[in-house]
């Protein structure tokens, strides 16, 4: 093993292992953007068709249809592009070594941008195979599963070839990220499009993926990003090497069983859902172990909030990861679902787990990983900032409203003496503050296209110092500086 | 790499251990479960054939299940029973031929476990699909207008129409409607949902 001694060789390794990730990397954040757009959309669609039901009311884009289209494009589209291209940057850095395969790599991000868009169209015209997160028909999961074949092998690969001595705590998270994904994908599908599974027990079976999907797949790839980010921006070592141990490993044994809290109330077996709760409540293990192992690093270093984008948004993950946990872990009781399930409750819990966690996690990654895969700065900190606030403001109104509303929708539904459409009357005004929330979050995600978009368009600028909050850039001064030279 | 080998084994390891639990001994514990016969030798559950089983496939296309949940929660747990949506809770039994399944966890509408038994008429049906509105004021369900021929004003009347009624306001030239193919299947499937049979276990 080559292990890298003097700190001008691990910078040079460093420069050599984001130049080689340059391509391959930028292709699955960029298609990460996109899908996250589109999903924006779909979900600001879906959003106003539950209080004006006449908008956009053709057969392709029903709520049924449309709505599944912006769950599935946002944990498929973003959340599979983003977590795939932070695994394979930072699993590069981390390692020290060259991106491998990088011919079959962006293969594979083309292949997997063919089957997202088959899978929208097959859900749209109404193939969808009616199981709650899994509706792409299995013809085009295959074309999202394949690239993770190489994804996997190139992960293992660079995990072998590696130069550093020790293995950092990012590091357990993408490698149980690559072993849990394809297991769960392959056994969900085996199980439940292909049939070897019915009924009651194919309900388990869909939410056992349903929640890991999130769980096994996103959350571990947001909570790697964090332990990368947070050190690193702040300078500092993480809190505690053995807090993060138990936390990787209550996280890895407990997060897989409390799937089944989705069912709760449901015609199955009073185990499978006592299962899913004890697996719940064993959460908070892991949850406050790392929430403690973020916070306590961040403590001493809250004024670096105002100038640094990265850990801006970092922080914001990690905090929203403790609150979201909390919050999903009480969920999960007897009495809170006796309330709170089939209401609207839950999507607004799980939009703060994915709008309020995971997606400023992978922001932050971006913006960190960006100006150093493509040598060039962020072009103006305004937007990053609108992008920062948008992000912050749409997630908690859109959680605020949604929760609130889902506990006093449930509270009602479980009074006989309130007609139904009552319930839906009550809804109604929360369902148009969702639709602003959704709007304040796509402004967020335009001002991150632009800022994107212009960095793609490689304008050579190169500033001398990064992107803070703090700096003021001028694009059209710059612009003009730049046809002069 | 001996390390290396550890964790990818553990890690491994985590997930075996819930797919065992959840995905495949549940699975073993319901394989036995078989219809019961009625009294009259009419068995319960019965599979899906015809219309209801077409229909059901159109209940799957139109994402139905992202409103609708089909579940009867016991007694005690909720108000499922006292809002009239079932006479019993639900239990795995009644699940034995629903491939994929569609239990929902979401009632952004009411659960229809039993909206055959509670909503028998094809007329209601058809109307409420045609235009939520007609039957049930302040509803936020889509139109599913494009499951219905619509029979104008001057066009000769025809075979299974069904009066719009002349309080509606967006009736327009529209007299009546007809389910079209996929529409009779709709409610054919609809009307075909009824966990009424108390079966014994969910008397326990």
């Amino acid at each position: 093993m080559n292990v890298v001694n003097s700190p001008t060789e691990e910078i040079r390794a460093r420069i050599e292992a984001d130049s080689s990730a340059r391509v391959v990397v930028t292709l699955y954040w960029a298609s990460a953007l996109f899908w996250l757009t589109f999903a924006t959309l779909a979900g600001l669609i879906s959003s106003i068709k539950l209080h004006s039901p006449d908008f956009l009311n053709y057969e392709w884009l029903t709520f049924g249809r449309i709505r599944p289209v912006h769950w599935d494009t946002a944990i498929y589209g973003f959340g599979g592009l983003a977590a795939s291209g932070t695994l394979l940057w930072l699993q590069a850095r981390l390692c020290q070594v060259k991106l491998p395969f990088r011919g079959p790599l962006i293969i594979g991000g083309i292949l997997y941008n063919l089957g997202m868009v088959l899978g929208v169209i097959a859900v749209l015209a109404g193939y969808s195979t009616g199981v709650e997160t899994l509706e792409f028909p299995v013809w085009a999961m295959t074309f999202l599963v394949l690239p993770f074949v190489v994804i996997v092998i190139a992960n293992f690969t660079m995990y072998a070839r590696k130069k550093t001595q020790h293995t950092y705590v990012s590091q357990w998270y993408l490698m149980a990220v690559t072993v849990w994904f394809p297991v769960l994908v392959l056994s969900a599908e085996a199980c439940i499009n292909f049939g070897a599974v019915d009924g009651v027990a194919q309900a388990i079976a869909n939410w056992w993926y349903g929640h890991n999907v999130v769980g096994l797949f996103a959350t571990p790839t947001g909570i790697a990003a964090a332990y990368y980010l947070i050190p690193k921006v702040i300078g500092k070592p993480i809190h505690s090497y053995h807090l993060s141990l138990v936390g990787f490993w209550t996280n890895a044994i407990f997060y897989n069983w409390a799937g089944t809290h989705h069912l709760t109330g449901g015609p199955l077996p009073a185990w499978t859902i006592t299962v899913g709760v004890v697996g719940s409540m064993m959460m908070f293990i892991p949850v406050i172990t790392i929430g403690i192992n973020h916070h306590m690093t961040m403590l001493g270093s809250f004024h670096l909030l105002k100038t640094s984008p990265t850990l801006r948004f970092a922080v914001m993950g990690s905090m929203m990861y403790t609150v979201a946990s909390f919050q999903g872990s009480l969920e999960a009781l007897r009495t809170h679902q006796e309330v709170t399930h089939f209401t609207h409750y839950t999507i607004g819990h799980v939009h703060l787990g994915m709008y309020g966690f995971f997606a400023p996690l992978m922001f932050a990654m971006m913006y960190y990983a960006m100006p150093r895969l493509m040598r060039q700065e962020w072009s103006s900190a305004r937007l990053i900032r609108i992008h920062f606030w948008c992000t912050l403001v749409g997630t908690a109104l859109y959680g605020g409203a949604m929760c609130f509303a889902g506990v006093k929708q449930g509270l009602m539904m479980n009074d006989p003496a309130i007609p139904f459409l009552k319930v839906v009357e009550f809804t109604i005004p929360f369902l148009q503050l969702r639709t602003l929330a959704g709007l304040i979050l796509l402004s967020g995600t335009m001002a991150f296209l632009i800022n994107f978009g212009r960095m793609m368009a490689r304008h050579k600028l190169t500033f001398a110092d990064p992107t803070l909050f703090t700096s003021e850039r001028n694009w059209d001064a710059l612009l003009e500086e730049e046809q002069k030279v | 790499m001996g390390r290396t080998l550890f964790l990818a084994l553990g890690i491994f390891l985590t997930i075996a251990c819930s797919v065992t639990g959840l995905v495949i001994l549940p699975n073993w514990q319901f394989q036995g479960l078989k219809p019961v016969t009625k009294k009259d030798g009419v068995k319960y559950p019965m599979p899906y054939f015809g219309d209801n089983h077409k229909g059901r496939a159109e209940y799957i296309s139109h994402g139905c299940i992202y409103c609708h949940s089909q579940q009867v929660r016991m007694k005690g747990y909720g108000a499922d029973i006292r809002r009239g949506w079932g006479t019993r809770r639900s239990v795995p039994r009644d699940y034995i031929y629903d491939y994929p399944h569609q239990l929902g966890t979401m009632r952004t509408g009411p659960d229809l476990a039993n909206i055959g038994a509670r909503q028998p008429s094809r007329d209601w049906h058809s109307l409420h699909l045609y235009d939520p509105q007609i039957t049930s004021p302040g509803s936020v369900m889509p139109r599913f207008y494009y499951l219905f021929d619509e029979v104008k004003q001057g066009e000769s009347p025809r075979a299974g129409a069904i009066k719009v009624p002349d309080g509606y306001p967006n009736r327009g030239s529209v007299v009546a409607i007809v389910p079209n193919e996929r529409g009779e299947q709709l409610i054919a499937y609809l009307k075909w949902l009824n966990q009424s049979f108390p079966l014994p276990e969910a008397q326990q």
